[in-house]
């Protein structure tokens, strides 16, 4: 026994492991509460909504590559429809990596059809003279009567009428027919406008980009440029609208039937390179540029998988997965109990901790990154149960591989730990790889599995390194597991050896 | 149960011995009768792809005893004129499958449904899929099986020797081939779900097959310089004396697949809960048997072609061809003493 004794003083502290998981396990709790992060946050397909997955690409007729930069305009344009129907919580997001992104939109609730029209359009970016403008507030009964010449008494009453702080008129997409004068307001909803026809469009543009006046020190501008078609177009409309009074000596640049900007034309450009300068900072000026990149070269949208979940269906799916698990749960307890009796309750404790860790990320990572618990990662939830456990079965049938090479169970389980702790980590390490796989290359609702099925893999080893392992090894000095009874998980007849050997 | 854990004591020591690497041939057998019939099954049959693969709308109407004639013709007043599929789901649920629709040809079937069964159109559940979706979905599985299959050879590979990444891929191929097989022979659905369910699947089966293996290099790890058992039996020790591990390991893992099994198939009729999980629940059963009948086998026969290991081979038969050996260590006693029993039996069945 002199051997044993030794190895028991090099042993791990299992009380202090113990107390310092039990700290990280209060503290994520106290963060929970200090962050008033209550509850989970539930995806669409628990509590009813509707998801649109966008494939962009390039519109019909034009030719190019789709680039990062399109991309980004695209949700940009995408979040400012969807913002307009005034729901709250609806999420524009691009998915994957590149220019193979997915554009996903979630919206809560019953406002299916109208979404699905409203994002599939092609945003489109157009040249128009401005003919007046003012403040975004509707005018007050027939003061704001200055009547506009040249434009019909019916659009005269609609400027006047219009309300630019109210959502659904920021929505702007598919008022703007390149040939009809528009009444629009500015995307801020600040400012808003009668423009003319369309002069020139966005495809017309042949480069922008954003620059700094060197000699003016810290006046960043914008420089475009145009195409043979738009050279000749931008020359005719600069020429016409310099000399006019203001405001109609603007031009707005109109994207997705809302106002970018509307510079003030100061000369004719014949060129087809026009400067658009003001008090940028330099995130507006390269706002501005990419605006016209993308009108430049804009996506269509194709419809990838459109899903509409009522709040009926949610519930019921919620509560399936609910059931699924605590059935899950339920099974794999009793089965370690029957097999490993009293070392069961090691199993089925490990079990509980994995689940209130799993439980309080879900809360912090709603928190901090948005993440929604979908069915498919209630599904990696459940199916994790079984990973869970598998890592104690293997531990747990080493120690008593260890105790039938003659070893006592204090011994058995540290040494019992060394080997199965590195069959552990290879096993858990293909999991993590699976997990990671699977997360970049799956699509939509599914990568929600991968996600906690990867967050539940490392659970698994804090679980096993911080709770299990010192909770066995604090069992093995107790007289009940000790003594070998019949109820331990550890008797000799259990393990298959002989009485004679035992002694 | 306790019988079975007496079991496993006399499996570890080499007692009760069951001969998985001897007696490959047959598990061979089985498994290539396995994957012709899954080859027959996908070349007669394919796949029952779902519509996420081929592009459509799926229309799901909860109502009080709902009709199937009723769905149809709400279905053919909407003007559909592509074949439409109507299924009963669970005692209130009926669900309309179509093949790619306009948008305004959606909205008109949303209609329909809504006006034949006197519902609200927001209570219908939809389900619309591009025709080109299914495309971009498949091109991500594919790249991520073959990312997969690749990293994981890469790391077992530098993990455990490269000749068990080897025979780890094989038997994770072969799993791939029979859960093909059976999706085709049975006619399931096979939706996104399914696809993640198996790559999953992949991941587990590996799992099983890295403790097997782990076992194995331990039992291996200095083999050479003696010459008490051959390489295969060695690996024979091993599954042996891990296959209560893998059987109860594999149980624990299929409780709660089983259980989403019945509830998502049970409650909710067809879905994710589904699809996810009875993808997961056949490919843990054949993945637990390819970690124990083919990955072992396959690594025994790699392995034993290498000079230093038929060496081996000859230097134990020589020995276990005169006496028993005497040995200190009960459990190599024990193997030692069955080896010459075993083998002539061996090869009668050859």
């Amino acid at each position: 026994m002199s051997t044993n004794t030794k190895t028991i003083k090099t042993s791990s502290r299992p009380v202090r492991t113990l107390a310092i998981l039990g700290l990280v396990v209060v503290a994520m709790t106290a963060l929970v509460f200090v962050q008033g992060a209550t509850s989970v946050r539930l995806g669409l397909d628990l509590r009813g909504g509707t998801s649109v997955t966008l494939q962009p690409r390039i519109a019909p007729g034009d030719e190019g590559k789709v680039t990062s930069e399109a991309i980004d305009q695209a949700v940009s344009i995408i979040r400012q429809r969807v913002n307009s129907l005034g729901v709250a919580e609806s999420e524009v997001a691009a998915q994957g990596s590149g220019t193979n992104r997915q554009i996903v939109i979630s919206i809560p609730g019953d406002t299916g059809r109208r979404v699905v029209e409203l994002v599939g359009q092609t945003a489109e970016l157009r040249f128009r003279q401005v003919l007046a403008s003012g403040s975004g507030l509707p005018a007050a009964t027939d003061a704001g009567a200055t009547p506009v010449p040249g434009v019909t008494a019916e659009i005269n009453a609609k400027f006047a009428a219009l309300d630019c702080t109210k959502p659904e008129n920021l929505q702007g997409t598919g008022v703007d027919a390149p040939t009809d004068t528009l009444v629009t307001c500015d995307r801020t909803g600040g400012t808003k406008y009668i423009l003319a026809p369309a002069e020139v469009l966005g495809r017309q543009i042949s480069s922008a980009s954003a620059g700094l006046d060197t000699q003016a020190g810290t006046a960043w501008f914008v420089s475009l440029e145009f195409n043979n078609e738009g050279t000749s177009a931008f020359a005719a409309l600069t020429s016409r609208v310099t000399a006019l009074p203001e405001p109609t000596n603007q031009v707005a640049i109109v994207l997705d039937g809302l106002v970018v900007s509307s510079p003030r034309i100061t000369e004719a450009i014949p060129s087809g390179n026009a400067q658009i300068t003001g008090s940028f900072t330099q995130l507006e000026a390269q706002d501005l540029a990419n605006v016209l990149k993308y009108g430049a070269l804009p996506l269509a949208f194709d419809r990838g998988e459109i899903q509409q979940v009522s709040p009926t269906l949610g519930a019921d799916q919620l509560n399936a997965g609910l059931l699924a698990g605590a059935l899950g749960l339920f099974l794999v307890v009793i089965f370690t109990l029957l097999y490993y009796r009293a070392l069961g309750f090691v199993t089925v404790g490990s079990l509980a901790i994995a689940g209130a860790i799993l439980y309080l990320l879900f809360l912090l990572m709603g928190e901090w990154i948005g993440f929604t618990l979908t069915l498919a990662g209630i599904a990696g939830a459940i199916v994790a149960i079984g990973v869970t456990a598998d890592s104690f079965i293997v531990y747990f049938e080493r120690v008593r591989d260890e105790m039938r090479e003659g070893r006592s169970l204090r011994t058995a389980a540290e040494t019992g730990w060394v080997r199965a702790r590195r069959t552990i980590l290879v096993a858990d390490f293909v999991s993590m790889i699976a997990a990671i796989l699977l997360y970049f290359f799956s699509v939509g609702g599914v990568k929600g599995f991968a996600f906690t099925l990867g967050l539940t893999t490392i659970i698994d080893l804090i679980i096993i390194f911080w709770f299990t392992k010192p909770a066995l090894v604090l069992v093995s000095r107790s007289k009940f597991f000790n003594s070998g009874h019949p109820l331990s998980g550890f008797s000799p007849k259990s393990l298959g050896m002989s009485a004679a050997k035992e002694a | 149960m306790s019988k079975l854990s007496g079991l496993g004591g006399r499996l570890y020591r080499g007692e009760t011995s069951v001969d998985f690497i001897g007696r490959r041939r047959r598990w061979y057998m089985v498994s290539s009768v396995f994957i012709l019939i899954s080859i027959g099954a996908l070349a007669i049959q394919g796949l029952q792809l779902g519509i996420e693969f081929k592009g459509g709308s799926s229309f799901t109407v909860t109502t009080n005893n709902p009709s199937v004639t009723d769905a149809r013709a709400a279905v053919e007043e909407a003007g559909v004129t592509g074949e439409a599929i109507v299924q009963k789901l669970g005692a209130n649920k009926v669900r309309v499958l179509t093949g790619s629709l306009e948008q305004a040809q959606n909205n008109a079937v949303q209609d329909a449904l809504a006006a034949k069964f006197a519902i609200s159109v927001s209570t219908i559940d939809t389900q619309i899929i591009g025709p080109s979706w299914g495309k971009e979905i498949t091109r991500k599985a594919l790249y991520g099986l073959f990312g997969f299959l690749f990293v994981v050879m890469v790391y077992l590979a530098m993990a455990l020797e490269p000749k068990m990444a080897v025979s780890a891929i094989i038997a994770v191929i072969h799993d791939v081939f029979i859960t093909v097989g059976i999706y085709a022979l049975v006619g399931f659905d096979v939706t996104p779900a399914t696809i993640i369910g198996f790559l999953t699947i992949l991941g587990y089966s590996l799992y099983d097959t890295v403790v097997v293996f782990d076992k194995v290099r331990e039992n291996t790890k200095s083999i050479t310089s003696t010459s008490t058992k051959t390489y295969s039996q060695a690996v024979n020790l091993a599954v042996n004396q891990t296959i209560v591990r893998s059987a109860n390991t594999s149980i624990v893992a299929l409780l709660p697949v089983a259980s989403i099994l019945f509830v998502g198939a049970g409650l909710l009729g067809a879905g994710t809960l589904k699809d996810l999980s009875l993808a997961l629940f056949i490919g843990l059963i054949v993945g637990t048997y390819s970690s124990i009948f083919i990955a072992p086998p396959v690594l025994a026969q790699m392995r034993e072609r290498e000079p230093a290991m038929q060496a081996l081979a000859k230097r134990v038969s020589a020995r276990s061809g005169g006496t028993v050996v005497a040995s200190t260590v009960g459990a190599v006693a024990a193997i030692n003493g069955r080896g010459p029993r075993n083998q002539p039996k061996r090869k009668g069945r050859k």
